[in-house]
């Protein structure tokens, strides 16, 4: 899922301290899981926004909305009827959600509260850690179905490196090497071999590095 | 035992406190409450396994909030003990209302009555 962890509540308050009717619109995807935009994180968010302005003498409505999701127009269609009543949009999706609000609902100023961080597994209660970046060319069946590219902070593909220490990557001893890891892997499925094999160059077109990226699916557009 | 605590407590009893989440909390100060104090079981022996840790987790989210938003985090906190320790509870009770003497009513209440009066004076100039 995508990760993300909520913004100071100073930094919310002061981008929208000088709107008088604000909504606080939350995802019930990925944000929800991870505890950063949902339905309860809008509750959160507008109750202490609530407190704030009223403290400070200033009249503000504040509106809660969660979304299925933000990043599909029918559902960003659900707040058309409603989106008139307020001055701006405090969006607690991923930037996705953000984004396609905004697009959406082209003149209304619509403002992130939480900062997306990364495609990630939730490892423990209150713990995420990055799995994937995305890259287009997935390698993971080489690999032993862990990703150097998201988990190696070198992203190389022949590892590991001089780096690699007791199984710990130099730039954090709490960081696992990623390699060691698919050495260990690939030596519990009993397929060492594969390791010997030099990964040929990789296309990175495909990732970020290539432009914003788009898949069109013809066999699924109407 | 017959020990008394001060009447300015107000008792919301929930099956576990890990029941209680910072929204409830929250939604107190925003109906005036001057201070929330949560009551759990001693720590090790919830029923649940770990529902006064999440609420120990939770008052420590409503504590950042509060602060962050200028009511202050001191004005809620988590005590533990066990459900036959009366003395302690009027301990707790006793230490909580001397802290929410110290830190003034809440900041929420006294701005509602001011735009309450505002708002009244303005009607009745308004109308006479």
């Amino acid at each position: 899922m995508i990760v993300a962890d909520k913004k100071p509540i100073e930094e919310i308050i002061d981008t929208v301290k000088d709107f008088r009717n604000i909504l606080i619109l939350g995802c019930n995807e990925c944000v929800t899981v991870c505890e950063a935009g949902g339905k309860k994180e809008v509750g959160l968010l507008a109750s202490a926004l609530r407190m704030y302005f009223l403290q400070q003498g200033h009249e503000v409505n504040i509106g809660e909305r969660t979304l299925e999701r933000q990043c599909d127009h029918e559902y960003l269609e659900e707040i058309r009827d409603i989106i008139d009543q307020y001055d701006a949009v405090v969006s607690i999706a991923c930037g996705v959600g953000v984004q396609f609000t905004a697009e959406k609902y082209h003149s209304k100023p619509v403002y992130p509260g939480v900062n997306t961080l990364f495609m990630g597994a939730n490892e423990a209660r209150g713990v995420w850690t990055e799995r994937c970046q995305g890259c287009g060319q997935c390698i993971l069946a080489v690999t032993g179905s862990i990703c150097p590219v998201s988990r190696c902070a070198k992203r190389i593909l022949n590892g590991p490196c001089g780096g690699s220490a007791a199984g710990k990557c130099e730039i954090n001893k709490d960081v696992d090497c990623a390699w060691q890891l698919i050495i260990d892997r690939l030596k519990a499925l009993g397929r060492l071999e594969e390791y010997e094999s030099i990964c040929p160059l990789k296309d990175w077109s495909s990732d970020r590095a290539g432009g914003p990226r788009k898949v069109v699916r013809e066999d699924l557009k109407l | 035992m017959r020990l008394s605590y001060p009447t300015s407590i107000k008792i919301i009893r929930v099956p576990c406190t890990g029941k209680v989440d910072t929204l409830h909390i929250m939604r107190a100060f925003e109906k005036g409450a001057d201070g929330v104090y949560v009551v759990g079981c001693r720590e090790g022996d919830c029923h649940f396994n770990s529902g006064n840790f999440r609420a120990k987790k939770r008052v420590e989210q409503a504590k950042e909030i509060l602060d962050s938003i200028g009511i202050g985090g001191n004005r809620v906190r988590m005590c533990n003990l066990s459900s036959s320790d009366g003395p302690l509870f009027v301990k707790y009770a006793a230490e909580m209302h001397d802290c929410i003497c110290a830190a003034g009513p809440n900041p929420i209440k006294l701005a509602a009555r001011k735009k309450a009066t505002t708002e009244a004076g303005s009607t009745l100039a308004a109308s006479g």
